[in-house]
């Protein structure tokens, strides 16, 4: 099963754009956590994100996007970084996430990725359809 | 939520996170695979007692190795049998006992040359490859007998007979828990990586209704490449193979379509690859080329063989497949390791690049092979370039040969409709 973990520091809705972190110790056992994940086997991908004062928002209204510049007011929790692993259980995944050396102010989310046996047997065959089948469908 | 519960299946997860580890480290320290199994499984029933009440540790695994080289020096002061070769031993654990070092630091700075020791073990050329999957599969991806034997569609004392025997095998030849070095290293991998894409191609052929154990072999089997790509670092071969299978893997989900038919490479829905794992195996597979570059050696099987399916993962649709780097590989694959399957691969590989007759030429070169005499495929390509190029009887003759040999009930079914579409000159 795969897991997301998603790292969500508390302050990061205000970080300055460009702000990354600069703390040493933290950086070097932040490090050896995500090699131990590697070691283990279990790590897909992991990224850092730099702050939402850097990013934007698109929303829609009847269909139309409109765009917004971070930062974001309303936002009181947002996305510092994530890591995707491959593990057995959803316990397992929990049992990782305790192993973060992270701070009083961070807070990590375990959430799994939905796999194609999650959807329901009407939207199923939309997205097992070969691209022969759809090619075949365009030319009727 | 029930509490007890909750702390059972936390401690199925540090278990199945530890096991290895703690295996592996007893291995060295007692210097027999088998003993070192017992006394972790020692140490994990003492935690199914002690952390429900407890809670579980903070550091669960250095407790589980306390507890474990605890129980170790019990067993040798106690038991006559290990008092000659366990004295010794018995001491040099005891002394640790006294001085506990930074365990955490200690085991990350052994843990990683005595995983690798441990995986030799259990992969040693002395074992059939059966008995080397089981063991594997029992003490590095931390799998009961009862998965094991549900996985490989076994009865549970058959995998449990084939368990006790591989280790009493390894103890018998007096097998060392070492890691092999240099040209013995490379000699050894062969059958380490056997074992590994054994249990990737045991998950990768099972199907929707399968038991959800068996699908889930291939993700034990990439955990281990990736382990051991870590571990063994300057071996392409262990990059290759990982890409190999990553690449595979990536097909899961659009191999298969709504009715359990499967659909072939070309007809695939590319957006439903997993490209997550493609650009992890693109990015292996130039590890691996770059420590061949280095190293000026040539390519070995699973690099090659990760080399074709990534001509297949880098197109963005079928027609911009690279068909002539296809050819050339498997004409490298086929020099190094001459086989007809191979052969009849590079046929259809030069068809795709040069057209039917081309690849014609070469599998009737194949005709007489006897290792392809019942083999569905030969004249079931033979009779796919037979009907392009319009030669429909003789494409129908081969089709209906082909599907007489075809070992389920959906191909012969597919063979027998191509078949009919020859007959009616389609």
């Amino acid at each position: 099963m795969r897991f997301m973990m998603l790292m969500i520091p508390k302050g990061y809705e205000t970080a300055a754009p460009g702000s990354m972190p600069e703390d040493k110790g933290r950086v070097e056992s932040m490090m050896k956590y995500n090699e131990a994940l590697q070691r283990a086997g279990v790590l897909l991908a992991l990224d850092g994100l730099h702050p939402p004062s850097m990013g934007a928002r698109i929303s829609f209204s009847r269909g139309r996007p409109k765009v917004t510049d971070g930062p974001f007011p309303e936002a009181k929790e947002v996305l510092g970084g994530y890591w995707v692993i491959d593990v057995k259980s959803r316990d397992e995944a929990i049992e990782w996430a305790k192993r973060c050396p992270a701070s009083d102010e961070e807070t990590i989310e375990v959430r799994q990725v939905q796999e194609l046996e999650d959807w329901s047997d009407e939207i199923k065959p939309i997205l097992e359809e070969s691209s022969i089948e759809r090619w075949a469908k365009k030319g009727e | 939520m029930n509490a007890a519960a909750d702390v059972n299946r936390a401690i199925d997860a540090v278990w199945r996170m530890e096991a290895p580890r703690l295996i592996a480290g007893l291995a060295r320290q007692v210097r027999d695979v088998g003993l070192a199994e017992e006394l972790a499984q020692e140490a994990l029933v003492a935690a199914l007692q002690a952390w429900p009440k407890s809670g579980v540790p903070d550091r669960p695994g250095a407790w589980l190795m306390q507890t474990a080289k605890r129980k170790a020096i019990d067993l040798f002061r106690r038991n006559k049998r290990f008092q000659a070769i366990g004295e010794g031993i018995a001491h040099e654990l005891e002394q640790e006992q006294m001085t506990p070092p930074d365990l955490d630091a200690a085991l990350d700075d052994q843990i990683g040359d005595d995983l690798l020791g441990l995986i030799f073990t259990a992969c040693h050329p002395v074992l059939s490859p059966e008995a080397r999957t089981a063991l594997t599969l029992r003490l590095l991806c931390g799998l009961t007998t009862e998965e094991i034997a549900r996985a490989f569609l076994s009865p549970e004392p058959t995998i449990a007979q084939r368990i006790v025997r591989a280790k009493r095998a390894l103890a018998d030849a007096g097998v060392e828990f070492e890691v092999p070095r240099g040209q013995d290293l490379s000699d050894r991998l062969e059958s380490v990586l056997e074992v590994i894409y054994l249990v990737f191609n045991e998950g990768y052929s099972a199907t929707s209704g399968d038991d959800l154990v068996r699908p889930q072999l291939s993700n034990e089997a990439m955990r281990l490449a990736r382990i051991l790509a870590g571990l063994a670092a300057e071996e392409p071969e262990v990059h290759g193979l990982l890409a190999l299978m990553e690449i595979q893997a990536s097909r899961f989900a659009a191999r298969v379509g709504p009715d359990g038919e499967p659909i072939l490479l070309p007809d695939q829905n590319r957006a439903r690859w997993d490209h997550l794992l493609i650009r992890r195996a693109l990015g292996g597979l130039a590890r691996a080329e770059a420590l061949l570059r280095e190293s000026r050696t040539g390519p070995g099987p699973y690099v090659l063989q990760a080399g074709i399916a990534a001509c297949h993962a880098r197109a963005k649709t079928a027609d911009e497949t690279d068909w002539e780097r296809i050819v050339a590989l498997y004409e490298a694959l086929g020099a190094l390791q001459p086989s007809p399957v191979i052969e009849l691969n590079r046929a259809v590989a030069v068809s795709m690049a040069r057209g039917p007759a081309a690849g014609l030429a070469i599998v009737d070169g194949l005709r007489d092979e006897p290792a392809l005499k019942t083999y569905h495929l030969l004249p079931g390509v033979r009779a796919d370039l037979l009907a392009k190029l319009g030669r429909h009887s003789e494409a129908r003759a081969d089709f209906e040969h082909a599907a007489s040999l075809a070992r389920n009930e959906r191909e012969r079914a597919h063979l027998l409709k191509r078949a009919a579409e020859s007959a009616a000159g389609t």
